[in-house]
């Protein structure tokens, strides 16, 4: 059953905490991954290989550039999922 | 009438028999990285995890450094040159196209005339060889069989390219391949992905020099997208090597070390991570002080692993090579 916008932000804080080591109260929609959580390129990556495994969903290379938000993350996730 | 043709015998197993490396003199610290680019000592080290690397000098040129390399390597494997029956020779940074560098380092080295040709298969150059090596020595081409990886990489370095510049190293390393009563080098994982060929690739062929103008060119560099190829390194590497392992009929239980292509430090990690490897596996970290020397990686790993003590002869070892094509290649090997 495809996850609801609020499962994949919550979903996310604990891919961003395991990878990143951040508490995931602090991974809110509207916080950008490089400037206010300390996610880096690779780790970027990271983050997304784990949330495709999540949540069932591609999300191609050239897509992740533009995932600058975690809302921006969520919101390509909800579009994408199956 | 179809004449009956004698085969060729060759051992049952082959092993690596010896190893050994040559680093260039000259050791270059993250702060002369950064006299070329706006970066910092703390962001190399969290991207990439290298400290220091060698850089060449004019005369270690790519066929003195596998000359010193492979005389090493000999002597670890109990040889004289001229038991050596192949030499096969991986780099991207010899740069005549003809001919190949390993004839020169087959006659310096004192192995006489046997068959000698240079290989070009990015980062997999070594384990690429090895592969080669062990079918050659099974199939009775040639006994004893030197496999060199060696690069002189900061020839093919923007130094203003803040993605790359500090990232590659020189050096040669090098390894005797030969008979073995018991398998020693486990099946190989190997291809390639040519639909990713320009994720790792020199920014310029070389006949763009045929036109004239070369003040205007930037000399050609290797780029990547770190990105891509980062995601390509941990997660679809993780698979092959545990290809490697499923073929060999290894777990990664029973793995003494862990030598993969030394890319870049993140790699290795992720890489730990996606293969689950257990904490008493070694696992080569010689990026740190070396760089990113591409084919030259796996076994000047594998040599300061040995010569550490972090790893002993016999031990079993998972190496893992990745690179420009894309191309990659894997198997699992008991140390000389």
């Amino acid at each position: 059953m495809a996850a609801t916008q609020e499962e994949i932000v919550k979903g996310l804080a604990e891919i961003v905490n395991e990878i990143a080591g951040i508490p995931t109260e602090d991974v809110q929609v509207d916080k950008s991954f490089t400037d206010d959580l300390d996610v880096d390129s690779l780790s970027m990556v990271e983050v997304v290989v784990a949330a495709e495994e999540r949540f069932d969903v591609k999300i191609p290379d050239e897509d992740v550039k533009n995932l600058k938000t975690v809302g921006d993350a969520a919101d390509y996730i909800l579009k994408h999922q199956d | 009438m179809s004449a009956k043709i004698k085969p060729s015998q060759g051992a049952r197993y082959a092993r690596i028999l010896g190893v050994g490396g040559y680093r260039p003199t000259r050791v270059v610290p993250n702060e002369e990285i950064l006299r070329y680019i706006d970066s910092s000592d703390e962001w190399i080290r969290s991207r990439s995890g290298i400290v220091t690397r060698h850089w060449a000098g004019p005369d270690e040129t790519v066929a003195e450094m596998s000359v010193e390399a492979a005389g090493k390597a000999i002597a670890d494997a109990g040889l004289a040159p001229e038991d050596i029956g192949a030499v096969i020779v991986a780099t991207v940074s010899h740069f005549k196209q003809t001919p190949a560098v390993a004839t020169e380092i087959a006659h310096r080295v004192g192995a006489g005339t046997p068959p000698a040709f240079d290989i070009s298969a990015g980062c997999a150059g070594f384990t690429y060889g090895l592969s080669l090596a062990k079918g050659m020595v099974t199939d009775g081409s040639a006994r004893y069989v030197l496999v060199i990886g060696v690069e002189r990489l900061s020839d093919l370095t923007d130094k203003e390219d803040r993605a790359t510049a500090f990232l590659f190293g020189d050096g040669a390393g090098a390894v005797v391949v030969g008979p073995s009563d018991e398998p020693a080098i486990g099946p190989v994982i190997w291809g390639s992905e040519g639909d990713k060929a320009e994720t790792i690739k020199q920014t310029l062929p070389w006949d763009v020099y045929r036109e004239g103008r070369p003040d205007e060119v930037r000399f050609p560099a290797i780029t990547q997208e770190g990105q891509a190829v980062f995601r390509w390194a941990v997660f679809e590497m993780a698979k092959v090597a545990q290809q490697a392992l499923d073929a060999a009929g290894v777990t990664a239980d029973q793995l003494d070390a862990f030598i993969p292509h030394q890319a870049n430090m993140r790699i290795i990690d992720s890489m730990i991570k996606a293969l689950k490897l257990p904490e008493h596996v070694a696992v080569a970290r010689d990026i740190e002080t070396t760089g990113n020397t591409s084919s030259a990686s796996i076994p000047l790993a594998m040599e300061r692993l040995l010569a550490t003590g972090q790893a002993r002869s016999g031990d079993t070892a998972l190496v893992i090579g990745f690179g420009a094509g894309l191309v990659f290649a894997a198997s699992v090997v008991t140390l000389p």
